[in-house]
């Protein structure tokens, strides 16, 4: 009995796949495994092993171990030096010279906002805030690169990629002040961007859990632009540090978007810390770019101080990701994290202060690209003073707005746990309000729009 | 065309398929040599006595599947067929596959057809884009579903066991359940997602194939959690949790895979993913339970009735949370004595909610404290899971202590 239904398996099976294909994400993997149950030991004249794991590997009588040292450092592409040159005139900047200083002003944005919620975090004046510093150039160039439609998943330190996409002064203020103009109504912490509109999924501080998702979207996108080609091509676009990489998602993730062939960037932004811990605590290898290979990832390693480096690389990844029907691609950009890790962080305990001052100086992404600006005659004093001047009284400007504005309503709390609020919800809303009702001098409602009354369930989803 | 006999592999599998089967006292298929791990005392009156070919807990004939008032209309109208729970599964995920282009069916070993079957089919049918195997690693799976549901799919995850669901909670946890909350007015969800996993005890499960993590889950706002009982509902849960723009953790009980066999409606239909259902009425003592263990609350229920000729009400959780309270309390309002019933381990199990719930709302109608009969605190070691898992004789007896109170 139980013999028939093993045969009956088998014999579907047969019929359906042939073994030939293996190894490619589209093959059926149960070739595979049917041709592990087929495979027979290699013949004495084969060079090559037949176990189903490896299929290329070759036999070899010398006992020798592959040693990590024994390869040379993954290369760091850079299109300038740092004093702005372009190194190699003949493949050159790929920039117009309106889209070179877009990018800068968006960097020096960025840099100000970054100065003064710093300071304004400083003053109690919001609960939270990390800064960008040293990293500029990976965000806003890789941003510059992608399509608008590209889905992107970032890590928290990505504040570039926002504004590089649109995201206004106006939308970062109501966010970092959690008022009831803020898109995710006040519930995160600040710095926990996101916006559907630009295609950005909401921050969650929850280190590289984003990694295996930005797969996950990727995949979606392949197959929705398979059933729909009309809608253009799209790729997920995913961030994060090289601590978060050390993390079990980061290997979930480019092992299941290399084995379904999803049309993904990984950003790896590895900027030597992670809050305290040197990249010698992290990992032994080659840095993160290194792994790649392992996984059948196609990787570069860049040199995230050269924001026109990150536009190319980004570029050139994003044509390759959607080749051959999709692949993941792997981008390790290196930069230095001149800030500290949040405002909650004293970086001083850890490493020297004149090493921070030194990386500020002899390089970072800002003034290479102002450099490589003003030996082009486009750029000089007057021109930074202005746009500095400028950029600093918008953002004041919607630093006042945002900070004058309500908290948003308290149904808020409870709203968007599931699709509807549930009985249980319900009856939490109206325990929570009789208590406040009951005991009007304990709590501050009033912050709250629409005070007391913000609480109502008719007015809740 | 040539046959070729079955290799090691194959083989080894579909006899633990075999194996895997509940007990059935009645087949011929138990035979003593085959299971003599798992003997049942001979002159045992209440244990061993559950006997999945003839509880009215299962529809055995298509009138009384069909006269279930909670099937629409023309559902009800139609056709039956008697298929085990793993082929309501299949159905509710073919169906879903079929009507709606954004399903995926994905997991480990799904394409071959799932090591419960459950996928059977599916790949061959609609495709591996859409019915596919996935590396090895939970935490990456179903960070993959999030992702796919965020970007609009409705995927169908699986883990194999709910056992190594562990490695995915930060995912379930953190993420899944918190997208849509976080977003806000941005407009992320991952509603789409359901994760399916077989659950509780099979006989010989031991530690890490045996176990029932959904209180760990109902303590976790965003998510549903649905346990069925029987391929009807399971068919019906299944396809309204793929419905549901709410991410689902879908239980199935692997013992009642193979042994829950009934008539089930041939079309496609949904079952409400926040009502109980009541089994069976009765005046005396509610007993509130939920998939596998409602088998032995119904034998346990027959015994004591007879035995101390008293009248208890069954009632079966179905959606473990959000859970339907109201129900459970009118139910205990009229009879006044309560008893809950699941495998896993009784402390700050999903009975530590429905006995605070009940003592909360229903506190002067009470005659008896409410009662938990659940798993010890321990682990399901291999040979002790008939002392761990609550039986029919714990049952009965919590039904004579309340009564006797």
């Amino acid at each position: 009995m139980s013999l028939r239904y093993g045969t009956r398996i088998i014999l579907r099976r047969r019929g359906l796949y042939a073994p030939a294909y293996v190894n490619t994400s589209q093959s059926p993997l149960l070739a595979r495994s049917w041709q592990r149950w087929s495979s027979v030991a290699a013949s004495p004249a084969s060079e090559r092993v037949l176990f189903p794991g490896a299929l290329n590997s070759k036999f070899t009588n010398a006992l020798e171990f592959t040693r990590p040292s024994a390869t040379e450092a993954i290369p760091t592409y850079r299109v300038m030096d740092q004093y702005g040159v372009v190194i190699d005139e003949h493949s050159g900047v790929d920039t117009t010279d309106e889209e070179a200083l877009k990018l800068y002003s968006h960097m020096v944005t960025l840099s100000i906002m970054d100065l003064i919620m710093f300071e304004a975090q400083r003053q109690g004046r919001l609960s939270f805030y990390m800064v960008s510093a040293g990293e500029e150039g990976i965000t806003v160039g890789s941003a510059s690169a992608l399509n608008p439609s590209d889905v992107v998943f970032a890590q928290y330190r990505e504040t570039g990629v926002f504004i590089q996409r649109g995201f206004t002064l106006d939308q970062f203020m109501n966010q970092l002040f959690s008022n009831c103009k803020d898109g995710g109504k006040g519930r995160n912490m600040p710095v926990h961007y996101g916006s559907r509109q630009l295609n950005i999924h909401t921050i969650s501080s929850t280190l590289a859990t984003q990694i295996p998702h930005s797969a996950g979207a990727a995949y979606a996108l392949k197959l929705q632009n398979l059933q729909r080609p009309d809608l253009p091509p799209r790729i997920s676009c995913c961030y994060f540090g090289e601590g978060a990489a050390s993390e079990g998602d980061f290997h979930g993730a480019l092992n299941i978007a290399a084995t379904r062939a999803c049309p993904v960037i990984f950003v790896c932004r590895n900027n030597g810390f992670a809050i305290s811990t040197p990249t010698a605590d992290q990992y032994r290898g080659d840095g993160i770019a290194s792994r790649g290979a392992g996984y059948g990832i196609q990787t570069i390693r860049v040199d995230g101080n050269d924001i026109f480096a990150v536009r190319k690389a980004i570029k050139e990844a994003r044509r390759r990701a959607l080749e051959d029907g999709g692949k993941p691609i792997l981008v390790e950009a290196m930069a230095y994290r001149v800030g500290h890790h949040s405002t909650s962080d004293d970086s001083y305990a850890y490493r020297q202060k004149v090493e921070v001052e030194d990386w500020k100086r002899r390089d970072n992404p800002i003034t290479r690209l102002r450099k490589w600006l003003e030996d082009r005659g486009l750029w000089d004093e007057n021109k930074e003073k202005e746009l500095r001047g400028k950029a600093r009284k918008e953002i004041l400007i919607a630093f006042d707005k945002a900070e004058k504005e309500k908290k948003p309503a308290l149904r808020h709390a409870f709203t968007d746990v599931w699709e509807t609020l549930t009985e249980e919800q319900k009856a939490h809303m109206n325990e929570l309000r009789s208590v406040i009702e009951r005991y009007p001098e304990e709590y501050n409602t009033d912050e709250y729009e629409g005070g007391l009354d913000g609480l109502k369930i008719e007015d809740s989803k | 065309m040539a046959v070729k006999p079955p290799v090691m592999r194959a083989l080894s599998r579909s006899l633990s398929l075999r194996l895997r089967q509940a007990p059935r006292p009645s087949s011929p298929c138990s035979s003593k040599q085959l299971r003599t791990y798992s003997n049942e005392p001979t002159k045992a009156r209440l244990n061993g006595s559950v006997d999945y070919s003839s509880t009215p807990l299962l529809n055995h004939i298509s009138q009384s599947c069909l006269a279930n008032p909670e099937l629409p209309q023309h559902v009800r109208q139609s056709k039956t067929k008697r298929i085990n729970l793993f082929q309501a599964i299949n159905e509710a995920m073919r169906h879903a596959l079929q009507t709606d282009e954004r399903v995926l069916v994905f997991g480990e070993d799904v394409q071959f057809g799932g090591v419960f079957r459950c996928t059977m089919g599916l790949a061959q049918d609609f495709g591996n884009e859409r019915v596919f195997n996935t590396p090895l690693s939970e935490q990456g799976l179903v960070g993959f579903a999030i992702g796919a549901a965020s970007e609009g799919m409705r995927p169908i995850a699986e883990i194999q066991f709910a056992d190594y669901v562990f490695p995915a909670f930060d995912q379930l946890i953190n993420e899944c359940a918190k997208v849509r909350y976080r977003a806000g007015d941005t407009g992320m969800d991952c509603g789409g997602v359901v994760v399916r996993m077989p659950s509780g005890g099979v006989g010989h499960g031991a530690l890490y194939h045996s176990q029932s993590p959904e209180a760990l889950f109902t303590h976790v706002p965003g998510l549903r959690v649905v346990i069925p009982r029987s391929p009807v509902q399971a068919k019906g849960l299944l396809l309204a949790a793929i419905a549901s723009n709410d991410p689902v953790i879908f239980m199935e009980p692997k013992i009642l895979y193979r042994a829950a066999v009934e008539q089930v409606p041939i079309g496609s239909y949904t079952l409400p993913l926040d009502r109980a259902e009541i089994l069976k009425p009765g005046s005396d003592l509610t007993i509130v339970s939920y998939g596998t263990p409602l088998y032995t609350c119904q034998a346990a229920i027959e015994a004591a009735e007879k035995d101390f000729r008293c009248s208890v009400e069954l009632i079966d959780l179905r959606t473990i949370y959000p859970w339907d309270r109201a129900t459970v309390l009118e139910s205990v309002e009229k009879t006044g004595r309560a008893i809950v019933v699941h495998e896993s381990m009784m402390n700050a199990g999903v009975g530590a909610e429905i006995a605070a719930t009940i003592q909360e709302q229903a506190f002067l109608r009470l005659s008896a404290p409410v009662k938990r009969v659940a798993g010890w605190a321990t682990h399901t070691g291999l040979v002790y899971e008939k002392f761990i898992i609550p039986d029919v004789t714990r049952v009965y007896d919590a039904i004579k202590q309340s009564l006797d109170y």
